[in-house]
């Protein structure tokens, strides 16, 4: 089962120091244990572009599509039997990366 | 009621949880397993009346939802291996039923688990684990009964998509989740101590001793978390006082007009016990060890003139500080009608009327004030109002007495 957590940004820890040490120490032991699929941070929200192409004719315009004051800076994707583990799981990168998080499970195919 | 049907209402409050926790278990799927029992429960409904109540009516319930179970997932034509894919996480291999409290224990634990909202968690453990029905549970909360169908299935769904487990948390995990619990029992058991509904029992002895048994369960696991023992003292001294609680004849009996010698002594000494062991702990107490020191002032009073009611009113506003709720407040404010009149505690509950309007008990405690100032008219329409509301029956029929024993006439009144 795999969930994914996304860390929740907002004006007050943009800019924060995310303790980058310790998140490379989480995701190591994420790797040894075989529950990382993948990491990754994002830039920031100003840094996005918006694309429709439902109509056949490719729009681009400036992002990000929703301007919020929390919003989407990176995730992770793990790999976890049941919701109580990939919490645990969440519980140590929220300490490691000094956010709040979300934990989401990927719908079953 | 027939003999039979008496029958059936008892079996279901007694079986209800440990059909749909060994259901869940086998299954690993609490929607099956709810679907299951229910509709095992419905052909005993059908059967037991014609053919006799079977010698062992947990057992007969069990293989029948098992069976309905194993029918409904053929009719998916859900193939064996794809089903085992889709069942919740579970620790163990499937055992012989008979660990029955541990399968009780998972189902609450699931059923109370944190990534559902606390109203889904007590909706979803009256369902799964106290057996009410959807339109009982929606009565309960005071929401349609669509709107409570529909919470109970997406919980079920949730814990399905987001494989929330059917387990015992670890050590680790335990005090939080024991909180969330602890909540959601407290509920189940007012549930069964004023029951609603007209055919309902007034006190359902089945809901508030599952209640307690429940919390014993847990206290039994986590014999030092004061919050645990205040509720169980909590609920001890309170359920101590049940038969003293409604008359003969179904009327509900106030606590200053109870016959406190048919009390339960063994059960108010319990809660007492448990309340000392928590004072002699020494740690700032919460919620549930504060009521349960309420209880205790009252329950040592041997005569209602006993009380110490300024004992009773610093408890409460301990307790304001810790859950500022109006009904805490309302609550209080019966305390000091006792210490300071009827007139001061008025002006209190008068505060309140925006918040509670539509809360029985605020109604009934301003009608009983007004009734003490002799204010029968205002006393009158608080009753009303307060018999419009109430869904017990036996506070009902206590509170039109009342209502009607008010002088009559319009002269006598203000």
């Amino acid at each position: 089962m795999q969930y994914l957590i996304s860390v929740i940004d907002d004006e007050s820890t943009a800019n924060a120091a995310d303790g980058s040490g310790d998140v490379d120490a989480f995701n190591e032991r994420l790797r040894t244990d075989g529950c990382l699929v993948f990491v990754g941070g994002l830039d920031s929200p100003a840094t996005a572009a918006v694309v429709d192409n439902r109509a056949g004719e490719a729009i681009f315009t400036d992002g990000p599509y929703l301007e919020s004051k929390e919003y989407l800076g990176g995730v992770w994707i793990v790999e976890a039997p049941d919701l109580d583990v990939a919490l645990k799981l969440a519980a140590q990168a929220s300490q490691a990366c000094d956010r709040k998080l979300e934990v989401r499970p990927f719908a079953d195919e | 009621m027939s003999d039979v049907q008496e029958t059936i209402t008892r079996v279901h409050h007694e079986e209800w949880a440990r059909v749909v926790a060994s259901l869940t278990k086998r299954f690993g799927d609490l929607d099956i397993a709810e679907e299951a029992a229910a509709e095992a429960f419905a052909t005993a409904v059908e059967r037991w009346p014609e053919v006799g109540v079977p010698p062992n009516p947990g057992a007969w319930l069990t293989t029948t939802a098992n069976r309905k179970a194993i029918d409904r997932l053929r009719r998916e034509n859900k193939r064996d291996d794809k089903h085992k894919e889709a069942q919740m996480a579970y620790d163990e291999p499937p055992e012989p039923l008979g660990v029955i409290d541990d399968e009780r224990l998972r189902l609450i634990f699931t059923c109370c688990h944190p990534a559902l909202s606390m109203e889904t968690r007590v909706a979803l453990t009256l369902r799964m684990v106290g057996g009410l029905t959807v339109p009982e549970i929606a009565r309960a909360f005071l929401v349609q009964e669509t709107a409570m169908g529909q919470r109970i299935t997406r919980a079920k769904a949730k814990i399905k998509a987001a494989r929330i487990p059917y387990r015992v948390p670890d050590a680790e995990d335990l005090p939080q989740r024991v909180s969330g619990v602890l909540t959601v029992l407290f509920i189940v058991f007012n549930e069964g101590y004023l029951a609603t509904g007209p055919d309902t029992d007034p006190v359902r002895h089945e809901l508030t001793s599952e209640a307690i048994r429940l919390t014993r369960l847990i206290r039994a696991l986590m014999p030092n978390d004061g919050e645990v023992a205040g509720l169980l003292a909590l609920m001890l001294l309170t359920e101590a006082r049940r038969t003293a609680r409604v008359s003969a004849s179904g009327e509900l009996v106030p606590l200053d007009q109870q016959d406190r010698g048919s009390w339960d002594a063994a059960m108010v000494a319990e809660g007492h016990r448990l309340v000392r062991e928590r004072l002699a702990a020494g740690v700032a107490p919460g919620r549930y060890q504060i009521l349960a020191a309420i209880n205790a002032v009252h329950t040592s009073a041997r005569d209602v003139r006993d009380t110490d009611w300024s004992q009773v009113v610093a408890l409460y506003g301990q307790l304001v500080r810790v859950d500022p709720s109006p009904i805490v407040e309302l609550n209080r404010a019966i305390a000091v009608a006792e210490l300071d009149g009827p007139e001061v505690a008025l002006a209190t509950v008068d505060r309140l009327s925006e918040k509670l309007d539509g809360y029985h008990a605020y109604h009934a405690t301003r009608a009983d004030l007004l009734r003490r100032m002799g204010q029968s008219q205002q006393a009158r329409a608080a009753y009303d109002k307060a018999i419009e509301l109430a869904g017990n029956t036996a506070e009902t029929a206590y509170l039109t007495r009342r209502r009607d024993q008010l002088a009559a006439g319009p002269s006598e009144a203000s």
